[in-house]
């Protein structure tokens, strides 16, 4: 009798692991496959970013799998913080990861809640709590995205009330960790300092996501990219244009990396309008409504201040 | 004597799984969900006090069931209710209604018998709870 149970017991222990577990089929399963190409496709550069947003999707994926054979799984937390120069693609990041945390059921719903101080600090003496509560209860389920993060807390004033948000938000992101997630965005050197003089809170944030700048060439792919979605494009004289100014702009100061390309795009439409609204009475072609010609990026700012310069 | 009332009267007491999904399916409605207490338990009374305000434009059940039990905790006896309102025209009005919290202990209701003008009897119901006064009742 004996015997047998000591057989038996450590079979009944083993059975859940001679057949292998489909990591491939789970992944299919979740789409995350399909999220995570179309970020390649659409996010050009930031590969640090994205090699953490793969980590994060293979580790819940992985954890997806422990609990289904039982496993302990404790959720990970995954409150972020983005920080990066203007123009890098944050927001947009932030917008994917609530898509990404949906299809792998680390959040119940996947919308994303992008707020900035005003949301959640209040005016007077018992206004803040009610007022981040509020704007907590709405991204519960999904990712709550605290844009430019560092003006919640201002040590100037000790009486602020952004202190008052920062102690809330601490307190539900630490109790309802599986309800939402936080993420703060902001500039590099100001996080920083925001995180340093609430170092509760930087320990609660478990991915510190650093974006780059981008390089010329990303820049220029960028551009394409944002033409491709508004059905222009650019005559070849006018990409040689284009990178030239993007090279030119970049030196210059208030440069704000993807922003900066599409304004300078907008200017460059409004200016091929009216190139053609001044030559009305020509024909004119499906084609001609669509190309960017050389001269309308040429007649930039940025090519007339480089020009003074160097003369 | 255990009160009922709203939209799930006949059936047990909810559990907070229940009231989850229910909750869930309220907001998949796009019903703005409040919570409302009371501690008079007479069923002609329509005047509950609100727990903050409706919850409008939320995705998910957590923020009102956190919402809940923060009202449990600061009235763990008396009368809790949720209430999901719809506010689309022509309706206006509550599609769900149901209670949530209830006292550990419900004395029940008294018949009273008024002698009127001849021999007419008019009956009514008095809770024995509601003879003290608000605040003090459970």
């Amino acid at each position: 009798m004996n015997a047998m149970t000591g057989t038996t017991e450590p079979a009944a222990e083993a059975t859940p692991s001679p057949e292998p577990l489909d990591l491939e089929a789970a992944y299919r399963d979740s789409q995350v496959a399909e999220v995570l190409e179309r970020l390649d496709r659409e996010l050009i550069g930031l590969t640090p970013v994205k090699s953490r947003i793969r980590d994060i999707a293979a580790l819940l994926l992985i954890d997806k799998l422990r609990s289904a054979v039982g496993l302990a799984t404790g959720a990970p937390a995954l409150h972020m913080s983005f920080t990066g120069n203007p123009g890098t693609g944050k927001t947009t990041v932030a917008m994917r990861m609530a898509e990404i945390l949906h299809r792998l059921g680390y959040v119940r719903k996947g919308h994303l809640v992008a707020v900035t101080r005003d949301d959640l600090v209040g005016q007077y003496i018992g206004h803040t709590a009610p007022k981040t509560r509020e704007v907590l209860k709405r991204a519960m389920g999904g990712v709550l995205f605290i844009d430019e993060a560092y003006y919640l807390y201002r040590p100037e004033n000790e009486r602020d009330y952004g202190q008052e948000a920062i102690e809330i938000l601490l307190q539900v992101m630490e109790n309802q960790r599986d309800d939402l997630v936080v993420i703060f965005a902001g500039y590099k050197a100001q996080m920083d300092t925001f995180f340093h003089s609430n170092p509760g809170l930087s320990s609660r944030v478990a991915h510190h996501i650093d974006f780059p700048d981008y390089s010329g060439e990303e820049l220029l792919a960028i551009a394409h990219l944002m033409l491709e979605q508004m059905h222009y494009r650019l005559s070849s004289g006018a990409e040689q244009a284009l990178s030239a100014y993007i090279e030119l702009r970049r030196q210059q100061p208030h440069f704000a990396n993807a922003r900066s390309i599409r304004n300078a795009l907008d200017r460059a439409r409004l200016r091929q309008a009216s190139r053609l609204f001044a030559r009305r009475g020509a024909p004119l072609s499906r084609d001609d409504l669509q190309t960017i010609e050389t001269a309308d990026i040429r007649a930039s700012r940025v090519f007339a201040e480089a020009g003074t310069d160097e003369h | 004597m255990r009160i009922t009332q709203g939209t799930f009267s006949f059936l047990p007491d909810l559990s907070d799984e229940q009231i989850r999904r229910q909750i869930e399916y309220s907001l998949e409605q796009g019903w703005a969900v409040s919570i409302e207490y009371t501690d008079d338990p007479h069923p002609r009374n329509t005047y509950w006090e609100m727990f903050g305000l409706p919850m409008f434009d939320l995705r998910d059940a957590a923020g009102i069931l956190a919402e809940v039990n923060a009202c449990r905790k600061t009235f763990p006896s008396h009368y809790i209710k949720l209430n999901a309102f719809d506010a689309s025209r022509g309706r206006e009005s509550l599609r769900l209604s149901f209670l949530v919290n209830r006292p550990a202990h419900e004395p029940g209701f008294a018949l009273v018998r008024e002698e009127g003008a001849g021999r007419c009897l008019r009956y009514t119901t008095r809770a024995y709870s509601g003879e003290r006064p608000e605040g003090e009742r459970y």
